[in-house]
């Protein structure tokens, strides 16, 4: 469903993305892992268009997605740090991203909305939310659409462990339905049993895009975070 | 002087009548000209309404010509309507109509050739190449008439009233309209120009060149071409006379160009581009005047000199005075300008501050007009703030040095 | 884009400065007409408080709310929205809310006041320089990324129109008295939104007759009917221009 050709992107001097070129396919779960600033959001902002590639091209459903629009339809997207409009209710946000968004005879999925029970907190402005409210608001804009492809950045950052749950089991939920989840989170931990593939950036490179099985395979772990330790343990004996 | 000379002149045409006039009636469809030709010195004529086309009526003899209902003298667009050769002749009562057009002569409604003492009162004068023509005329008087034209250009249209090397004439309440000049006077000698209204002439309400010694009074000149033009002229009188809404690109409110020895005041002046422009002249008195809402009040040249601005009101002019040259050889005092910021601690009635009626961006765009483009930008503003506290461009020494508080009651 | 439109333009008017600014606006204008007993000098008045006011206002105003909204914008470039919909929309709001303001603030009182041609001119001449500034500021808003900085450029240009420029036309003037420069200076208040506006109000209150009196060429430039349609295309390319470079440039925007 994703496939990126060369990707490769700077700022100023630094690079983001250094000829980045993989794939995703349709239901998978693709854990999007690395240390901080190794381009893992520059990525994802450039899958949504946020941010525009200097070279290479990303396309999504077949389609190059340089300065078109139209496939942001399929996707959901939960940002790391969510901001909204200060003066508005969370019902107010819910109600305009719908209204910009819907199409007639589309189905709606309310079901996060009512899990986290945010019915009940819709009146608040969302300048007095908590950061972990703001995220299970971002989250349920982010299914809300049922898009085909669904982009979390940090998803479980800031969540109690309840809402954290609901959010994974939302997930999984989900990819039953073969949609294409890319998740990107420090907390391996979080990830287990959630996560098909791993996709490894290090300063903007693409390390490796292996599937956990054979990973776990491989390294003889089952957790991903022995996985993860295993892996880098053998890179720094290579060197 | 004006009353004095207006009583002698209605007491000569009276006077004068012999004890035993005889009287004539002309009816329409007769000739007038036969009426006078049989009458004699001293008859009345009396010319009951129609429309009479005489080809020129000439009245070479002393009458009374008297229009009974506005008889309708026409002069069918060829031919000069009524001249008058002989003293003494009175012409009222009629509508004289269609003079004849010519770029050679200048024909007229009504003309005076070398006569004295004649009277034309209350006709009505309409669609005349020139109305009421003076030329070598002393002694009369041109008065209610209403002169109006639908001329189109300077060139197509004719003067109101012309007059030319006359002397003791008086022009009092008339009203004259859509001609070239409303009044045109050229070499005219003591006479007094007295409750006239000119309105929307074509060049100027008031014309006024080589005459001397003339008075003119409670007049108003309004929305004309160019405003009123006095020129070449000593020792002119000019009270309570309206200069309004004379708004163009070339209008004044009154040009004074080389004029002496006069006088103006108690007139007002309100929505002219320049309400007064003087150029070349010298011992003015301009006292008393009211200056209100003008462009600029008075444009006065380095050309001037010795002339008195005092006790006027400045009131919402753009610029109160604007001048060409450093030299101040004029006097300002004891004026009313309405931008004064000053303060009167010791309460007598003026400033204790002079004021400085030049603002610098009336200097600036005399020297340079296209920096009009700035007019009332804050840059601007702020400059002449500077320069109000601080003189430097503007000549120090044109200031009123006791500007009054209050407006004067005029 | 009607969307936008609307949730930007809701937002904004919920905003206590822009009720501020339409109440700062009423009171200068209602006063001006209560305290002057000529009507023609209050609009006199009133042209100049506006000159200063309305861009002003105008810039610093929409280069705030665009980097208040970053968070607005950053929601809805995720969603199947064309980009530069989404700042066309943004802008669309605010100059309504501004212009709105501008209704309220003087065209009702000038409206009831003083229903005037030079009434109608101050009211359009303040509607174009609202949009103009609008204009302005969302170009710089979108060219720096840092907020004090945006803001900052936006100030400067106010600054710059409002009194810089008119300083460098005065030395122009002044360095080159000797030749003739009425073109020139036409050509240079084209430049200037501020100036322009500024003059063809002073056309609309009757001052033609002192810029003909000084120079005849202004008169006829801006008097006749080809000079009128050269202002107002003028004024429309200063409306749009930075606006559509600022769109350009968002769409290449990294967020």
């Amino acid at each position: 469903m994703i496939i990126a050709t060369n990707v490769q992107k700077k700022f100023g001097r630094l690079v983001a993305l250094d000829s980045i070129s993989l794939s995703c396919n349709k239901g998978q779960t693709i854990a999007l892992i690395g240390p901080n600033g190794s381009g893992k959001t520059t990525f994802i902002k450039c899958l949504l268009g946020m941010v525009i590639p200097d070279s290479g091209f990303i396309t999504v459903n077949q389609e190059n997605i340089h300065r078109t629009w139209e496939y942001r339809q399929h996707i959901g997207y939960m940002p790391q740090i969510s901001r909204f409009p200060d003066n508005m209710t969370i019902e107010q946000v819910i109600d305009m991203v719908r209204d910009i968004r819907y199409k007639p005879g589309q189905q709606l999925d309310e079901e996060l909305i009512e899990a986290f029970d945010l019915t009940r907190m819709y009146g608040k402005r969302m300048r007095t939310l908590s950061g972990g409210t703001r995220q299970k608001v971002s989250a349920c804009l982010a299914f809300l659409f049922k898009p085909d492809i669904l982009i979390l950045d940090e998803p479980t950052a800031g969540l109690d462990p309840v809402a954290s749950e609901i959010l994974k089991a939302k997930i999984l939920k989900e990819k039953a339905k073969g949609k294409l989840t890319l998740i990107t989170s420090h907390v391996l931990s979080d990830l287990d049993d959630l996560v098909s593939e791993l996709i490894y950036l290090q300063e903007g490179q693409l390390r490796f895009h292996e599937s956990v099985a054979e990973l776990q395979k491989k390294t003889g772990e089952a957790k991903l975070n022995r996985v993860m330790a295993q892996i880098m343990l053998q890179k720094t004996a290579q060197r | 002087m004006i009353r004095l000379l207006y009583i002698i002149i209605c007491a000569q045409l009276v006077v004068l009548l012999p004890a035993q006039a005889a009287e004539h009636l002309v009816k329409s469809g007769e000739s007038i000209q036969a009426a006078i030709n049989k009458a004699s010195k001293g008859d009345l004529i009396k010319v009951m309404p129609g429309t009479y086309r005489e080809r020129g009526i000439i009245i070479n003899k002393q009458l009374v010509l008297q229009g009974i209902g506005y008889p309708v003298l026409d002069g069918e667009k060829k031919y000069e309507v009524v001249t008058i050769t002989a003293d003494h002749v009175v012409v009222q009562g009629f509508e004289i109509i269609r003079s004849g057009y010519s770029s050679m002569d200048e024909l007229a409604a009504v003309r005076i050739k070398q006569a004295s003492y004649v009277g034309l009162r209350n006709n009505r004068l309409r669609e005349n190449f020139f109305g009421i023509y003076c030329q070598h005329a002393s002694f009369s008087l041109i008065a209610n008439n209403d002169i109006t034209s639908t001329g189109g250009s300077e060139l197509e249209a004719g003067n109101g009233i012309h007059a030319w090397k006359s002397d003791h004439l008086v022009i009092d309440g008339n009203f004259i309209s859509g001609h070239r000049d409303g009044i045109y006077f050229e070499f005219v000698t003591e006479s007094t120009i007295t409750n006239n209204k000119s309105h929307r002439n074509i060049r100027y309400g008031l014309h006024f060149m080589f005459s001397h010694q003339d008075i003119y009074t409670n007049n108003t000149f309004s929305e004309n071409g160019a405003g009123v033009a006095v020129m070449y002229s000593r020792q002119v009188t000019m009270i309570r006379n309206h200069f309004l809404d004379n708004w163009g690109s070339a209008a004044y409110g009154i040009l004074l160009k080389d004029i002496s020895d006069s006088y103006a005041a108690y007139n007002e002046f309100s929505r002219n581009t320049a309400a007064i422009y003087m150029e070349g002249s010298s011992r003015l008195t301009i006292f008393a005047n009211q200056f209100l809402q003008n462009g600029y009040g008075i444009r006065i040249q380095a050309s001037c000199d010795n002339n008195v601005i005092r006790k006027n009101n400045f009131i919402a002019n753009s610029f109160d005075i604007a001048t060409n040259g450093s030299l101040v050889l004029n006097s300002f005092n004891e004026n009313y300008w309405d931008k004064y910021e000053g303060y009167d601690l010791n309460r007598d009635g003026s400033g204790d501050v002079p004021y400085r009626p030049l603002s610098l961006f009336a200097l600036i765009v005399e020297r340079n007009n296209s920096a009009m483009m700035l007019f009332r930008s804050p840059m601007v503003g702020l400059l002449e703030k500077a320069e109000k506290i601080m003189p430097g461009i503007t000549p120090e020494k044109l200031k009123d040095d006791q500007p009054s508080m209050k407006p004067f009651p005029l | 884009m009607k969307k936008i439109i609307k949730y930007s333009l809701l937002d904004i008017l919920r905003n206590r400065v822009i009720l501020a600014y339409t109440a700062l606006l009423a009171v200068v204008s209602i006063s001006l007409f209560m305290m002057e007993d000529n009507p023609a000098k209050a609009v006199m008045s009133l042209m100049n408080i506006s000159l200063l006011i309305v861009p002003l206002v105008s810039s610093i105003f929409c280069t705030i709310y665009l980097y208040n909204s970053a968070e607005f914008i950053e929601l809805l470039v995720a969603q199947p929205i064309r980009r530069s919909r989404l700042l066309w929309g943004v802008y669309l709001g605010m100059i309504t809310a501004l212009l709105i303001a501008l209704i309220m603030g003087i065209g009702l009182p000038l409206l009831i006041l003083q229903p005037t041609v030079s009434g109608l001119s101050l009211f359009l001449t303040s509607a174009a320089l609202t949009i103009v500034f609008s204009s302005l500021a969302t170009l710089s808003a979108v060219l720096t990324r840092d907020k004090a900085k945006g803001i900052g450029v936006s100030l400067l240009l106010w600054f710059y129109f409002t009194f810089i420029y008119d300083g460098i036309v005065l030395l122009v003037l002044f360095q080159m008295a000797d030749y003739p420069l009425e073109t020139t200076m036409i050509g240079m208040s084209m430049l200037n939104p501020i100036d322009l506006g500024r003059i063809g109000m002073l056309l609309q209150l009757d001052i033609s007759a002192m810029m003909g009196l000084t120079g005849a060429l202004f008169q006829d430039f801006f008097g006749n009917g080809f000079g009128a349609i050269l202002v107002i295309l003028v004024m429309i390319g200063w409306m749009t221009i930075p606006v559509l470079f600022a769109i350009r440039r968002f769409k290449n925007k990294d967020l």
